[in-house]
């Protein structure tokens, strides 16, 4: 890195070549990804370099990471509540771990730590109960009282004046923020130098399923492709690509909102989540408090952004550090959300053949970009679903057989 | 905020109700339904972008009537709201997409 960065700094052809190249649209392609998302480019990226796949297109109707990709807070865990959730989410982060060297860019990927906060005997149950699965998994979590909470979040309000004192918090010291962004990005370039191509500005618009058993080929906004393979990976939009070829999913499309102070001194080291206050921040290497609550209350697929978000965000963040009263709020803005009743992801094969779901990743699905870009590229090479994504099969409603997630997914993403 | 007509009460701020989500019809014969049909029933939505959807809400801070309304998914408009035995009592009430 710092090599390549001397290097870069006495070379006189400047601007560095771009990131991933503009391509012409082939008539055919062995695999198309639909969304170029962070799923997407990851998927196109380990199918390149774990199986061969070249052939792969990436299609994105708007530009990469206009989605919740780029929409996120960037909240990286594994303390998930089942067992199955949380040795999937293990694979992911240590994929994160490597990633700034796997992608030739820097992630920044700060493992600060995580605290779920508890504010009732219920909270604290809950989070015992998740600490222990996630050490029978090999997660590193355990709860944590308030002597040694006042150690890793000085200024955190431990007094009993908030309506809801803090009991105890759940602490994952793996737990942390990346750059979003360069997590796009950097899937993007390794994709585009394994041979996919990315297509920005080109929607889907229908879905060639022949006689509804197996994929034919897309009809894009820029013509018609041909391929036998189709990755949905457009996340809020899923259920929309999926009725193209008679399918409905179990889920419904929310905004969830979140917003940034201006800069302040850093103060705060760990994410804190509070699941009864319904809040969540964490404060970003500038400075910013980044903060988020739960989704909307009501589905729909409109971007925009409401006052209600923001008053009742505000007075939460005040129960955790009631001296932030006077930093102002720099920006504020909303991604959708596919939100599937066990706040487990759908994954895997449909019954149309070809078709295959990465979506149902609701408020918490960034921290799996990485295990869900191997997976399904394993997937889509071998024909073979791998074992750590079974339980996320689209037929577990079907056989009333699901991965119970929301007591650790509603909230804290 | 969404402004939403109670069949009973009028129209009220979107904060006075709870989202009960897309309508999906019970199987019409309960004892006679497969499994396949009762998760369809449960767990399968449209979740349309396009055009106008049908669905539940409950005035939890009024007078605890379920209801149904037809609303706009991508403007947030509501067309129409009514009750379940389809008497609709109030017909489109305006509605504001707010920024701040
Ligand atoms: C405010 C907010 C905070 C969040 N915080 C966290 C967090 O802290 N941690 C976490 O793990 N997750 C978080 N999430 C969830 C996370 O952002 C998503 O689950 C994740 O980004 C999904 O990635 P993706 O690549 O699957 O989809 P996206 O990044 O949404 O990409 C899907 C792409 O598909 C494209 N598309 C849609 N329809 C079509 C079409 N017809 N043709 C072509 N392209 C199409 C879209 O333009 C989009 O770019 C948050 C989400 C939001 C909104
Ligand atoms: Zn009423």
């Amino acid at each position: 890195m710092a090599l390549k960065l001397i290097r870069q700094a006495l070379n006189r052809h400047r601007p560095p070549p771009r990131m991933w190249r503009v391509q012409p649209l082939k008539k055919r392609y062995d695999v198309v990804i639909i969304g170029g998302g962070a799923h997407g480019l990851a998927c196109a990226h380990y199918l390149a370099k774990d199986h061969g796949v070249t052939d792969v297109a990436v299609l994105e109707k708007s530009y990469i990471g206009s989605g919740g990709s780029g929409r996120n807070t960037a909240i990286i865990r594994a303390n998930y509540l089942t067992p199955e959730g949380v040795r999937f989410y293990h694979q992911s982060v240590k994929l994160y771990e490597d990633l700034t060297g796997e992608l030739d860019f820097n992630v920044m990927f700060s493992q600060r730590g995580h605290l779920t906060l508890a504010h009732t005997d219920g909270d604290v149950r809950t989070m015992r109960r998740r600490a222990e699965v996630n050490r029978l998994q090999g997660v590193d979590s355990r709860l944590v009282w308030p002597e040694e909470l006042v150690r890793l979040c000085p200024l955190l309000d431990l007094s009993q004046h908030p309506r809801y004192p803090i009991l105890a918090a759940l602490y994952h010291p793996p737990g942390g923020i990346i750059r979003h962004d360069a997590v796009v990005w950097g899937y993007a370039h390794q994709a585009d130098l394994g041979g996919a191509h990315i297509h920005q500005q080109t929607e889907v618009t229908d879905i060639d399923a022949g006689n509804g058993s197996t994929v034919q080929g897309v009809q894009t906004t820029r013509g018609y492709v041909e391929t036998g393979t189709v990755l949905n990976a457009t996340a809020g939009w899923g259920s929309t690509l999926a009725a193209m070829v008679g399918l409905e999913l179990p889920m419904e499309t929310f905004p969830l909102q979140a917003c940034v102070t201006e800069p302040l001194k850093p103060f705060l080291d760990p994410v804190i989540v509070s699941g009864s206050l319904h809040v969540y921040v964490s404060q970003s290497d500038r400075g910013e408090l980044v903060m988020g609550a739960s989704i909307d209350p009501y589905a729909s697929y409109s971007q925009d952004s409401s006052l209600d978000f923001l008053e009742g965000i505000a007075g939460h963040v005040l129960e955790l550090f009631p001296f932030l009263g006077k930093a102002r709020i720099l920006r504020q803005w909303a991604g959708l959300c596919e939100m599937p009743p066990d706040f487990s992801p759908l994954m895997g094969k449909t019954p149309v053949g070809g078709f295959l779901l990465d979506v149902g990743w609701g408020t918490y699905g960034f921290k799996a970009s990485p295990i869900c870009g191997k997976t399904m590229a394993a997937l889509i090479a071998s024909g073979e679903t791998p074992d750590l994504i079974a339980p996320f099969r689209l037929s577990r409603f079907a056989e009333l057989d699901l991965v119970g997630e929301k007591g650790a997914a509603s909230v804290g993403h | 905020m969404l402004i939403l007509s109670c069949p009973n009460c009028g129209e009220r701020n979107v904060s006075e109700f709870r989202f009960g989500g897309e309508n999906s019809p019970r199987p019409q014969s309960p004892m006679a339904a497969s499994e396949a049909e009762w998760a369809e029933y449960l767990y399968l939505r449209a979740n349309k972008m396009e055009g106008v959807q049908v669905e539940w809400w409950y005035h939890q801070a009024g007078c605890g009537l379920w209801f149904l309304a037809e609303r706009d998914w991508v403007a947030n408009e509501v067309v129409r709201t009514y009750t379940w035995e389809g008497v609709c009592v109030a017909s489109a009430s305006e509605t504001e997409a707010h920024d701040s």
